[in-house]
């Protein structure tokens, strides 16, 4: 993760975008836009989901970065230039920055410990923000993150946005292991991590809820769109939430 | 009562493997799957199997393995040394029967780096997300320990003492790249200079990915590091912020930042999963379209693998019982064999 997220929605009429490449021997990526903002993570959701729905022959599998699509297709069975015709034809049959959100989106509720020795870094990562580590803690807790995309490990989602303090960088040096449930803070966004891993992220606060359940009938518990409110709460209740299963004391209702 | 293969002993990278899955990379989980798809397509000529049937994965070291009832098996990949209890060895590439209860010790890689034992009927672990390939990054299934047993599926029956020669991807060689999203910001001058400077593969690789050390400068890109991340593949060459190129293997992340100079074809890919420490590399920036002819021919090439088959000559010298060997292929009824044991 190396881009510095924006608001700044992309000029409706811009020419330039939203732009189609070849991506190796077997993929074709839509971008719209080359920075984070709602109006392209929307089109590249909104986009995924047409040409799933188109049923093309040669589509293998899709998926959705940030503000980019991405088609993995059998170039055997449909040359390059056909597939990126077809893609081409399909961008132009709307304007997709103006897609709404995908249906039935949740909000989430997800018990979490900021700081202690459960999430050693909320102190550096809010004198980075400018603030104390109480002050990180409400700000945080009052905003609702969108998970904008599901990627880099199983289940695991980006969430945006946090206020501008935020926007801070990531450490240079690599925290060789950050657990499971751990939530991590860059640049405007959070991760809530779906592995264990080696992180450039700060890590802020700590979390039960399993995000990756390979055996579960849903074993990818988030997607894209829902919402999600990290509640504070305190060491002694995470003890306690250690018998509260895969869900970690976290509930979800359906957004209207 | 079903076959089962019984895992002794197990090396530290065993798993079962099979082609991966497809569908799940929305959801941030990559394909998987064997890293030498090309040894699964052999086992699977060399037992009459469907390509996707699972195998055990062994990358570096095998073994101890024992089955409960007579079972067709195959070796591929990786050669590693293959001794039955009675000191008999069995030959790389090729299939033969592996008698009940007899204990089959697999070693150490003498080239290359995954070694696959394929089992009549293939592993019928359960599946899991449609597919039975452990995703040791994600968490999704397990290395095999001691002790470990698997149940086999159905065999259908075939030959045994059948050999089919490898194609050759154990030591490096020439890669074939195609352009890929960041291609153009390293450049052509630095495009040119990838396709001349010699790699050698780093210790550093796994199931993730493999690291290429370029000899003399790397190719570290200007602003490289403000890439927005986005979808990265299996075969993208990722240049690392101090230039060191690595190849993604089935098990990469699924979102990356970091630039990618090309992406190695899948055809190639088995010749990146198999060099060992020390292999050099090249590479060479194809078109689309002549991407498109060498995909063609390797497929092609895999469907006539089991055409390529020829039986297994024996060397009388490295058997134990003569008598109790045919000394050209010959064919089992699959497990009609048991009914009489």
């Amino acid at each position: 993760m190396t881009n510095s997220p924006s608001s700044a929605p992309v000029p409706a009429g811009d020419k330039q975008w939203p732009k189609v490449a070849t991506a190796g021997f077997d993929g074709v990526v839509v971008r719209f836009a080359d920075s984070l903002s709602e109006p392209a993570n929307r089109a590249a959701l909104a986009f995924r989901a047409a040409v799933e729905a188109a049923g093309w022959a040669a589509i293998e599998e899709t998926s959705t970065s940030l503000v980019s699509t991405y088609l993995r297709f059998d170039p055997l069975g449909c040359a390059h230039d056909a597939m990126m015709a077809q893609v081409q034809a399909l961008l132009k049959t709307r304007d997709w920055y103006d897609a709404a959100l995908p249906q039935g989106r949740r909000l989430w509720r997800v018990p979490t410990v900021f700081g202690t020795d459960l999430a050693p870094q909320l102190e550096e990562a809010a004198a980075r923000a400018g603030l104390t580590p109480d002050e990180a803690i409400q700000q945080i807790a009052q905003t609702q993150l969108r998970v904008q995309t599901i990627g880099f490990a199983p289940g695991q989602p980006y969430l945006g946005e946090l206020p501008p303090a935020f926007d801070i960088p990531r450490q240079t040096e690599l925290t060789p292991q950050v657990p499971e449930g751990a939530v991590v803070v860059a640049i405007r966004q959070i991760v809530l991590f779906s592995v264990t891993t080696p992180t450039g992220w700060r890590h802020i606060g700590q979390t039960r809820f399993r995000l990756f359940r390979p055996d579960a009938p849903e074993p990818f518990v988030l997607r894209p769109g829902d919402e999600v409110l990290f509640e504070p709460i305190s060491p002694e209740r995470y003890a306690a939430l250690e018998e509260a299963g895969a869900d970690g004391g976290a509930t979800s209702e359906v957004l209207a | 009562m079903s076959v089962r293969l019984i895992i002794h002993r197990a090396g530290p990278g065993l798993s079962v493997q099979d082609l991966g899955r497809s569908g799940y990379l929305v959801f941030g989980l990559s394909r998987g799957g064997a890293a030498d798809r090309l040894a699964l397509y052999e086992g699977a000529a060399l037992l009459g199997h469907d390509p996707s049937t699972a195998a055990i994965e062994m990358a570096g070291l095998g073994g101890t393995f024992e089955v409960t009832h007579d079972t067709r098996i195959a070796l591929t990949g990786a050669p590693m040394g293959a001794t039955l209890q009675d000191g008999t060895v069995l030959r790389w590439n090729a299939s033969h029967l592996l008698p009940a209860g007899v204990q089959l010790t697999i070693g150490a890689v003498r080239a290359g780096s995954y070694g696959y034992l394929h089992l009549g009927g293939g592993i019928a672990s359960e599946l899991q997300l449609g597919a039975r390939s452990a995703h040791l990054a994600s968490g999704l299934g397990a290395r095999l320990t001691d002790g470990t047993e698997l149940p086999l599926g159905r065999d259908a029956g075939g030959a045994v003492n059948m050999t089919l020669e490898p194609e050759p991807r154990l030591e490096g060689g020439r890669l074939r790249m195609v352009p890929s999203l960041q291609t153009g910001l390293f450049g052509d001058a630095e495009v040119a200079r990838f396709q001349e400077v010699r790699f050698s593969r780093d210790s550093r690789a796994n199931r993730m990915g493999v690291r290429l050390l370029p000899e003399g400068q790397g190719f570290a890109l200007e602003g490289g590091l403000s890439v927005l991340s986005e979808v990265i593949a299996p075969g993208d060459i990722q240049v690392t912020g101090d230039g060191t190129p690595y190849v993604l293997m089935s098990e990469c992340q699924t979102t990356g930042g970091y630039p990618r100079i090309g992406s190695v074809l899948p055809c190639d890919m088995p010749r990146v999963a198999q060099a060992q420490a020390g292999a050099e590399f090249r590479f060479t920036l194809v078109s689309l379209d002549e991407a498109i002819e060498l995909e063609r021919r390797a497929l092609a090439d895999l469907e006539r693998l089991p055409s390529r088959l020829a039986p297994l000559l024996r060397d009388p010298a490295s058997m134990r019982d003569l008598l109790s060997y045919q000394l050209v292929g010959g064919v089992t009824a699959g497990r009609e064999l048991d009914e009489g044991l």
